[in-house]
C-alpha cells in the first residue's frame, strides 16, 4: 500500500545522456501503472530509479508522502520481478523465497509458514527443495513473484517480467499477475515494451519516448484518444493507418481529400478543425485497421489492391496497396479474397483521427 | 547376430581410436604411469641409486619411516606450510581481485604488476627474496626497524624460516588466485546485488550470501591447485633454507630429495613419495567430498 510521486524527475548519465527528463507522475494507492514504450524510452531507468536502483539526477521521489531519493533500495520496502528473474542460482526456491524474511530476522516458524503459504498460492510447493536452474521460465517466473509477495511490500515494481517467456505462457502468467493484483491490492509498476500487456493488465498505462511521457490514462481513453501521432501508433495492433489529406471546402462542407478520394468528417470535427484554421491546408489523419469499412468506388478514400490477405478466424485482416500507400484494414468479414483483388475503403467518420503534421499533436479524435 | 556386428565394430574402429589416444598415451605412459609404477616397486626395496642390484625388503621402508622423528617433523611442517600458503592466498587472493573488480586508472598496470610473480621462475624469485631476508642490510629487516621494530633472522632461525619460506610462497601465488577470482567476480550477475539490496541486504550480506556461494568453483578450484602446489613446493625451499635450519623447513618433498640425493636411501625415498601420492589424493578426496556442501555450480 503506497502512494508514489514523481515530480520532475531527470536522469543523466555521466556522458551528458538523459535517459529520463523531467518526468511527473502520480500513482495512487493500490494502482496498478504501467510505463510502456520502445526499447530506450526511460521506463526501466524510470522503474529502477523508483527501487533506488538507480541514482536521481534531478527531481524529488515521494513514497507515501516522504521524499525517498536518498534512501537505500534495503530501506524502501518495495519488491522487484527482474526481466531475467534474478533468482539465486545457489539457493534452492524455498531460499529465495525466505531470503528477505531471514534477512529481517523473522523467527523461524513463521518464515517457514509464509514460505509455505506464499508457494501454495502460486503453485510452487512441489518445486520448494530444486534450485532455480531446475526449473523452467514460467516456474522461475512464478518463484521470482513469491520472492516479491512474501514480504507484504508497499509496492511490487515489475521490469518487463514476461518478455523472456513463449507467448502461450506469456498470457497465462498475464493473466495471473492480474489476479495476483487482485488478491494483493497492493501498488503495482509494470514495464512492457508490449503495448498488448499494457492494454489488458493497467488500470494507468504511462507511455514513454525518449525519456519524456507522451500521455497518461485508461486503455480506452489511450486507444480512442491518443494525444499525439506516437500513441496513436503506438497502442493498437495492427498499428493505425497514417495518411496525408487536405482539408477542402466543397459546397459548403469541410472534408478530407486523400489521393483516391474524399472522407466525409463528422460536424465536430468539421467545427474543430475550422475553427483551428486548418481550412485548406493539409494534415495527417489516421485510421485504425478495425475502424475501415467496405464502401463503393464513389464512396471509397481508399482504392488499392489486397497484398496480403491473413485470415484469423473470427477476423481477417488486409493488407491493400493504394495510393497512399499501404493501408491496413481488420474486417469481421472472412470472405477469403485473392492477391491483387481491388477493394474500396472508408474510415468510419467518427473513429477518425487527425493531427497536426508539423506537432504530431491530436487536433480531433 | 547383432551382438558379434557389435563386437566387430568395436575391434573395427581399434586403429583409428588408438591413432588418436596414442600420442597422448605414449607420454603419459613412459614420463608418468610408468615412473610411477616404478616407483611403488622401488619402495619396497633397498635400491641406493648407484649399484645395479638390490633386494626387496617388503615394507621395511615404509616400517622404518614410520618409526623415524624426522618423517613426522616434515610431515608437520608440510601440514604447516600447506595451511600457511593455502588460507592466505585465497584469502589475500580475492581482497586484490574485489580490490581491482572495477576498473580505474592503472588498474590494468597493478593487475600485471600483481600477476608478474606467477610467470616468474620460483628459482629467481627465491634468490631475490634471500637478499630481502639478509639479517644485515636486507629489505625486510630495513622496514621492520623503521617502524620501530626489531629485526628478525628470517631464513637464518628455525623459528622463523618457515614462516620466510611461506610468505614467498604466497607472494608467488597471490596474483594467480587474484587473477581466477577476477574473472569469477566479472561473471556474477550484477542483477543479483540488486535483488539482494531490493531484498534488505547490505553490501556484507550481498558478500556472503550472493559473491562467496557464486564464485565459489572458483574457491574450490584454487584450494585444490594451491593444496597440491604446497605439496609439490622445492624450489623456494631449496633456495632459500635447504630444509634449514635444523630441518625446520625440510617438508616431505624435500626430505624425499635428502634421502634420495643426498644420503642415496632411493628406497626409503620413494616410500615418502608414495605416502605423498596418497596423502595428496586423501587431502583431494576429502576436498572434493566437502565440496558437495559448498560448492554451487
Amino acid at each position: 500500500m503506497a502512494e508514489i510521486i514523481l515530480n520532475n524527475i531527470t536522469k543523466e548519465y555521466d556522458n551528458g545522456f538523459q535517459a529520463v527528463k523531467n518526468i511527473n507522475l502520480e500513482i495512487k494507492d493500490n494502482e496498478f501503472v504501467i510505463l510502456v514504450g520502445p526499447s530506450g524510452c526511460g521506463k526501466s531507468t524510470t522503474l529502477r530509479m523508483i527501487a533506488g536502483l538507480e541514482d536521481i539526477s534531478d527531481g524529488d521521489l515521494f513514497l507515501d508522502g516522504k521524499r525517498i531519493n536518498d534512501v537505500p533500495p534495503q530501506e524502501r520496502d518495495i519488491a522487484m520481478v527482474f526481466q531475467n528473474y534474478a533468482l539465486y542460482p545457489h539457493m534452492t526456491v524455498y531460499q529465495n523465497i525466505a531470503y528477505s524474511l531471514k534477512i529481517k530476522k523473522v523467527p523461524k516458524d513463521e518464515i517457514d509458514r509464509r514460505v509455505r503459504e506464499t508457494a501454495a498460492s502460486l503453485g510452487l510447493t512441489e518445486l520448494l527443495d530444486r534450485k532455480p536452474g531446475q526449473l523452467s521460465g514460467g516456474q522461475k517466473q512464478r518463484v521470482a513473484m513469491g520472492r516479491a509477495i512474501i514480504r507484504h511490500p508497499k509496492a511490487f515494481l515489475m521490469d518487463e517480467p514476461l518478455s523472456n517467456l513463449d507467448a502461450k505462457l506469456r498470457g497465462q502468467m498475464r493473466v495471473e499477475i492480474a489476479d495476483l493484483y487482485q488478491r494483493l491490492n497492493t501498488t503495482f509498476i509494470y514495464v512492457t515494451h508490449d503495448q498488448t500487456e499494457a492494454m489488458t493488465l493497467g488500470t494507468k498505462i504511462v507511455v514513454m519516448k525518449d525519456g519524456e511521457i507522451q500521455q497518461i490514462d485508461n486503455p480506452t481513453n489511450l486507444f480512442n484518444y491518443p494525444v499525439n501521432k506516437f500513441v496513436a501508433g503506438f497502442i493498437g495492433t495492427p498499428t493505425m493507418n497514417f495518411f496525408d489529406a487536405e482539408c477542402v471546402e466543397e459546397d459548403g462542407k469541410l472534408c478530407l481529400k486523400t489521393l483516391d478520394g474524399k472522407i466525409e468528417l463528422t460536424p465536430e470535427k468539421e467545427q474543430k478543425l475550422k475553427e483551428d484554421g486548418w481550412t485548406g491546408r493539409k494534415v495527417t489523419a489516421g485510421i485504425r485497421p478495425e475502424h475501415l469499412e467496405f464502401c463503393t468506388e464513389e464512396q471509397a478514400a481508399f482504392k488499392g489492391e489486397i497484398s496480403v490477405f491473413e485470415l484469423l478466424g473470427s477476423n481477417a485482416i488486409i493488407y491493400a496497396q493504394c495510393a497512399d500507400g499501404r493501408v491496413v484494414m481488420n474486417t469481421n468479414d472472412t470472405v477469403s479474397r485473392e492477391h491483387g483483388e481491388t477493394v474500396f475503403m472508408k474510415p468510419r467518420e467518427e473513429k477518425l483521427h487527425i493531427f497536426d503534421p508539423e506537432t504530431e499533436r491530436i487536433i480531433t479524435n | 547376430m547383432a551382438a558379434k556386428t557389435k563386437y566387430k565394430r568395436r575391434y573395427d574402429s581399434l586403429p583409428t581410436v588408438l591413432l588418436f589416444v596414442l600420442p597422448a598415451l605414449i607420454p603419459l605412459i613412459v614420463f608418468w604411469i610408468y615412473p610411477i609404477l616404478r616407483s611403488i616397486w622401488l619402495s619396497f626395496t633397498n635400491w641406493d641409486f648407484i649399484s645395479p642390484t638390490y633386494k626387496i625388503i617388503g615394507f621395511k621402508n615404509y616400517l622404518s619411516l614410520f618409526k623415524n622423528p624426522r618423517f613426522f617433523e616434515a610431515l608437520w611442517h608440510t601440514v604447516v606450510f600447506t595451511a600457511g600458503t593455502l588460507l592466505p592466498t585465497i584469502v589475500f587472493g580475492l581482497i586484490l581481485a574485489l580490490l581491482l573488480v572495477k576498473n580505474f586508472r592503472g588498474s590494468g598496470i597493478l593487475k600485471f604488476i600483481l600477476f608478474s610473480p606467477w610467470i616468474t621462475p620460483t628459482v629467481a624469485i627465491s634468490i631475490v627474496w634471500s637478499w630481502i631476508y639478509k639479517t644485515d642490510g636486507g629489505i625486510a629487516n630495513t622496514i621492520l626497524t623503521s617502524l620501530g621494530m626489531s629485526p628478525l633472522k628470517w631464513i637464518a632461525s628455525s623459528d622463523t624460516a618457515m614462516l620466510s619460506v611461506i610468505i614467498v610462497t604466497i607472494w608467488k601465488s597471490l596474483g594467480y588466485s587474484m587473477i581466477f577470482y577476477l574473472s569469477a567476480l566479472e561473471k556474477v550477475p550484477g542483477e543479483l546485488y540488486e535483488a539482494g539490496a531490493l531484498d534488505g541486504a547490505y553490501s556484507w550480506r550481498q558478500f556472503v550470501d550472493i559473491t562467496l556461494p557464486s564464485i565459489s568453483p572458483t574457491t574450490f578450484f584454487l584450494t585444490i591447485i594451491t593444496t597440491v602446489n604446497s605439496l609439490q613446493a622445492y624450489d623456494q625451499i631449496q633456495v632459500l633454507t635447504q630444509g634449514g635450519p635444523a630441518g625446520s623447513t625440510r617438508t616431505l618433498l624435500y626430505m624425499y630429495y635428502q634421502l634420495g640425493f643426498q644420503e642415496f636411501n632411493m628406497g626409503q625415498a620413494t616410500a615418502v613419495a608414495v605416502i605423498m601420492i596418497l596423502l595428496t589424493a586423501g587431502l583431494s578426496l576429502i576436498q572434493f567430498k566437502a565440496s558437495e556442501k559448498w560448492v554451487h555450480y
